[in-house]
């Protein structure tokens, strides 16, 4: 909400200057977003009047200009605008005036002395016209200082207002808040009755009462509706962000600023029998002022005539009703339109009025009365014409129950005393009735005030008033109790921070992607599609994290990065209750920063499965699997708990085409959960016996993978065969085509006694017998 | 008998012209070795006269001594060569870079993140978390935002198609915390919220740090003194000025925005604080009757107050990074700053 100063300060004027006014307002909750001046600083700039303008003898564009000041004998000046004509009242910069990049000085123009400068709007930084001089209404007063004139010392002040606070949406409103908050005297309109001098009234009938409990109307006759708006009320409206249109339109938006009532003026004779406020028929329309036609939904609340709408209530008025420039008789509408009724309609409509904005908030039901005869008043006072009687058509109007306040709990929701004596003044500046019951205060809040109806709703009124600067911040006093540290559950910081070692940068990409991209790397998936997306590549939720990391791929190989290692721990989304939290991770480009001591290497699977085992801490379960976004040659299945946890592998060759990848990235993406978990360590007796190592060289088809075989040579194991690893995977000279040679070694130890030779040879021709039988691997000649 | 003296001569002259040590060792064994000069003297002794055979021998016993001594000293100085040959085969230029992986670095957002939960987590907050694909309920109704609520313009929210939304600010976390505990409860919830929003100042998606404390006695003094503690921590700064205001959200009251002394400009006023010299940093308050009332917890029993802060502002104030779509393009040149 924007407004002057200057009419803040002609209804309240407190001791402040403007920024320490912004500031104090500020910190009792009405933000102060921006103080603009109303015009940019200059000085000595008069109202002038031209008396006479001749050529310049030396020049064809200038005129030599007799100019009234306003002082016994008129000054002479030299311009160059072209509209400048005897008669004419303009500003006029004196000498010594300092404009806006330029300071005024008697100076010899052509061989003529100019005493002074008559200015353009551009030239004294004011908005309007830029072409030639700006020119004064005809009334203007000649030698009055131009800035006092227009009243240019002005601040434009703008609040961020928060939704509950309806009440600070006017002047009046906004004054009250103000005197309440430093105690300065509140000097509000004194509005009267105007006199009834016709009996004419368009009938009103309420249909809707709960959503509508108060509606009055007045007709007005004989109106002057092309009569001059008052300077005064155009530079307010002007100021407060709203263009001056015409007298009577001007009038009731006036009030709407001053007093926080949206009305609306009907052009009389466009109106077809009586007016009935109801809610909306299925199918109906209205032309809306802003020129759109809206359909209308059931729970929209129209203002009808025997035609059908004519307003949509509290939003906007409808245009083949509305004030023209001929229009000589009008319906006033005042009403309250309950809160409920109204919310949430104008955003469907894609609308957002300042009385739509009022009436979702709440408007003061207590000062519809004095709205109408308000605007009547100003009605009557510049467009002249008859007023008739208010017809009135009022319901149950919303009631304001008292609230108890106790002091004690007021005293433990802040955490210090903050005075009896102080809360009841501050409650009832703001136009409560309180009342003191011994511990308690019974407060009945005032009819414009939409956000008290609880105890809290006061604590709040009472912390507000005595300020949140005035509570002292104290460290709070809490048992010291330790927070629990499960060791079996890694936290995710040490899963990024072990990433970060591995040599991999953490990012973080939006959670919504393309949806191109997610069925790209998986035909099967169905992402989630938003209903209101920002953009089509931001449309829909991710299921993995591998778009968002190709996406980063791409945008840096972009920026000539030639080796990215990145991963992301975040959630990919499947429904709303299933949102399972991943780690991805993409390598693409040489395996180590380029250096001279070690020979550059393109990243490949198992440099990932490595890192892989390193984050784990042990060997991987992985088995070959098959994904639609990875080679299916070098694509595997990380198992554990007896299930698929994620994946390895390099892109699919066709995915890298289609993502216009110079060279093959390596992905992962792993259930986090499944990876956090650690077993507790668990100390087992040390042998003290030697350990026995036996090689052997298995001679096997090359297809059989190496899991296979150690998964068989592992199962029939003695408990005292510690390990059995592959050291060695030979294929080629030497060996049959389609034939491998696997070297695998297994220790021996028992933590009781030496093995025999004769349990080694044994416990190895089981493994022996165990690999032909089910790999059909022999041992190696 | 030859004299010992010029055969020490020799001796002597031989050694200092040894080269290397296999060399020494083949004068030494001419000299000292079982039939070197020195050791067949001594054994001349035997055919002396026993009054000259003391003399002699002791003679002897001094130039064999010399000898040793001066086979020390060269057998010293020609290890010593050898070492010194050594070393400086074995020089290496150290000044070349170290050899291996490199390391990676975390997100600053994560960072942040870090920062701020260990911060609170050493006052006794637990880390809570919730879902991101949120329900109407939890997102506004529980938080006492009803349907059309004015409130609800100030979220600009995305709705999936199937009428859930994705949450606009963690505080739905509070609600599905105090459904499943019971008060005394001192959480944090961190995570990624979504408007639907953006420009210059705005992503569609950022990281918001939730923040509740439920006891018998706590209050609005309580409240500053735990976000100013935690303000002047993040940024190291004892004397950073902080301030309250009144504010509103629906799920708070009394509510208040937070702010701080520009951390850029030190308040003097500056682009970053709209020369205001206060930036606004958190939104924060007492907890709303009716958030507690959706999860059954006594009003009159227990208070509780509540925030929420914007992880990327903080981060931005915090490294002083100047746009805020940074952090979402994931340029390698940017985040490596942070490493």
């Amino acid at each position: 909400m924007q407004f002057p100063e200057s009419w803040l300060r002609s209804l309240v004027n407190p001791a402040l200057d403007t920024a320490q006014l912004a500031h104090t307002v500020t910190m009792a909750g009405l933000e102060v977003e921006a103080l603009t001046p109303a015009a940019p600083p200059f000085n000595n700039v008069v109202v002038a009047e031209i008396l006479s303008a001749e050529k310049h003898p030396d020049a064809d564009r200038l005129r030599v200009c007799q100019v009234d000041v306003g002082e016994a004998s008129p000054v002479t000046i030299v311009c160059g605008a072209p509209n400048a004509a005897a008669g004419l009242k303009v500003p006029c910069a004196r000498p010594g005036a300092r404009l806006p990049g330029i300071e005024i000085k008697v100076a010899k123009v052509r061989g003529v002395e100019s005493f002074g400068m008559l200015c353009s709007t551009k030239e004294l930084g004011l908005e309007g016209a830029a072409d030639g001089l700006m020119v004064l209404d005809a009334d203007a007063p000649v030698g009055e200082d131009f800035r006092s004139w227009l009243n240019l010392d002005d601040t434009l002040i703008t609040l961020k207002l928060t939704p509950n606070r309806a009440d600070c949406l006017s002047m009046q409103g906004l004054a009250r808040e103000i005197g309440a908050i430093t105690g300065a005297e509140v000097r509000l309109p004194q509005i009267g009755g105007v006199a009834e001098r016709i009996q004419d009234a368009v009938p009103v009938q309420v249909a809707a009462a709960d959503a509508c409990p108060l509606y009055l109307g007045r007709v007005v006759r004989g109106i002057n509706a092309q009569a001059t708006t008052p300077r005064w009320m155009a530079e307010r409206l002007e100021r407060s962000g709203i263009r001056p249109l015409l007298a009577p339109v001007d009038i009731t938006n006036y009030v709407l600023l001053e007093l926080g009532q949206p009305m609306h003026a009907f052009a009389l004779s466009r109106l077809n029998g009586g007016i009935e406020v109801r809610l909306a028929r299925p199918g109906e329309t209205l032309e809306l002022l802003n020129g759109q036609t809206a359909e209308l939904a059931p729970d929209m609340l129209v203002i009808a005539d025997a035609n059908g709408p004519v307003a949509l209530a509290g939003i906007m008025g409808g245009l083949p009703t509305s004030v023209e420039r001929v229009t000589v008789d009008v319906m006033l509408e005042a009403a309250f339109f309950a809160p409920a009724a109204i919310a949430g309609r104008a955003r469907r409509l894609g609308l957002s009025t300042d009385s739509s904005h009022r009436f979702e908030r709440g408007v003061d039901f207590g000062a519809t009365r004095q709205a109408m005869e308000r605007a009547t008043q100003l009605l009557l006072d510049i467009c002249g014409g008859q007023a008739g009687p208010i017809t009135e058509a009022a319901a149950a109007l919303p009631r304001r129950e008292p609230i108890t306040l106790r002091l004690a709990r007021l005293t433990r929701v802040a955490g210090v005393e903050l005075g009896a004596d102080e809360v009841v003044r501050g409650l009832a500046a703001l136009g409560a009735q309180v009342e003191r019951q011994d511990d308690r205060l019974i407060v009945t809040p005032p009819s414009f005030r939409f956000d008290l109806a609880i105890e809290e709703d006061l604590i709040e009124e009472a912390v507000r008033l005595f300020g949140y600067d005035n509570i002292p911040a104290q460290p709070p006093a809490a048992p010291s109790r330790m927070l629990p540290q499960d060791e079996t559950l890694l936290a995710d910081d040490s899963l990024r921070h072990m990433l970060v070692d591995l040599d991999y940068q953490e990012v973080i990409t939006y959670s919504f992607v393309d949806p191109a991209w997610e069925t790209a790397l998986d035909p099967t998936a169905r992402p989630l599609p938003l209903a209101n997306p920002l953009a089509s590549q931001l449309s829909a939720m991710r299921t993995t994290l591998w778009a968002g990391l190709l996406e980063t791929l791409r945008h840096n190989l972009n920026r000539q990065q030639a080796r990215v290692r990145i991963f992301e721990l975040g959630r990919v989304y499947r429904s709303q209750t299933e949102q399972p939290m991943k780690l991805g991770g993409l390598a693409y480009g040489d395996v180590l920063p380029e250096q001279w001591g070690a020979a550059a290497r393109r990243v490949d699977f198992f440099d990932l499965k490595g890192d892989l085992e390193r984050l784990f801490g042990h060997a991987l379960d992985t088995r070959r699997g098959a994904h639609p976004a990875l080679h299916p040659g070098q694509c595997a299945e990380v198992w554990a708990d007896g299930r698929v946890i994620g994946w390895i592998g390099a892109l699919h060759p066709r995915l890298v085409q289609t993502f216009d990848l110079p060279a093959v990235p390596v992905l992962f993406e792993l259930d986090s959960q499944v990876l956090a978990q650690r077993s507790l360590p668990r100390h087992a007796t040390l042998s003290r016996f030697p350990l026995v190592r036996r090689d052997l060289a298995f001679v096997l088809d090359a297809h059989t993978p190496v899991g296979e075989l150690l998964a068989v040579l592992r199962e029939p194991a003695a408990d005292w065969v510690r390990s059995i690893d592959v050291f060695d995977d030979y294929r080629g000279k030497g060996m049959a085509e389609n034939q491998k040679s696997l070297a695998i070694r297994v220790v021996m130890q028992d933590t009781e006694r030496t093995l025999t030779d004769q349990e080694v040879e044994d416990a190895v021709q089981k493994l022996v017998d165990a690999a032909l039988r089910q790999c059909n691997a022999s041992l190696r000649a | 008998m030859r004299n010992p003296n010029e055969i020490v001569a020799d001796a002597l002259a031989a050694i200092q012209a040894c080269p290397d040590l296999p060399t020494l060792e083949q004068v030494k064994a001419a000299y000292l070795g079982k039939s070197g000069q020195l050791t067949e003297l001594l054994k001349s002794l035997g055919a002396m006269p026993a009054e000259e055979r003391k003399t002699a021998g002791a003679r002897i016993n001094e130039a064999k001594q010399a000898v040793e001594a001066a086979l020390k000293t060269r057998r010293d100085a020609l290890q010593q060569a050898e070492l010194d040959r050594q070393l400086a085969a074995e020089t290496l230029d150290v000044t070349l870079p170290g050899r291996g992986a490199g390391r990676g670095g975390l997100h600053p957002v994560s960072k942040t993140l870090s920062r701020i939960q260990a911060l609170f987590r050493s006052i006794g907050f637990e880390v809570a978390t919730g879902p991101e694909i949120e329900t109407d309920f939890y997102n506004f109704t529980a938080l006492n935002i009803p349907e059309d609520h004015p409130a609800r313009a100030m979220h600009d929210t995305f709705y999936l198609q199937s009428g859930e939304l994705l949450r606009t600010h963690t505080s739905p976390v509070q609600v599905r915390h105090m459904e499943t505990h019971q008060p005394p409860l001192r959480i944090i919830a961190p995570g990624r919220v979504y408007r639907c929003d953006s420009d210059v100042t705005h992503t569609p998606m950022f990281h918001q740090i939730e923040g509740l404390w439920v006891d018998e006695s706590v209050s609005f003094a309580d409240l500053k003194g735990v976000l100013a503690d935690f303000m002047r921590n993040f940024f190291e700064r004892d004397d950073l000025p902080v301030r309250f205001r009144p504010s509103f959200f629906p799920f708070t009251e009394p509510s208040a925005e937070m702010d701080i002394g520009c951390v850029m400009c030190g308040g003097e006023g500056c682009r970053v604080c709209s020369h205001t010299g206060w930036l606004e940093v958190l939104g924060c308050g007492m907890v709303h009757p009716n958030v507690f009332k959706h999860v059954n917890i006594d009003t009159e029993r227990y208070v509780g107050f509540a925030f929420g802060l914007g992880v990327e502002r903080l981060a931005m104030l915090r490294y002083g990074v100047d746009d805020l779509r940074l952090f979402f393009e994931n340029d390698l040149r940017f985040l490596k700053q942070f490493n």
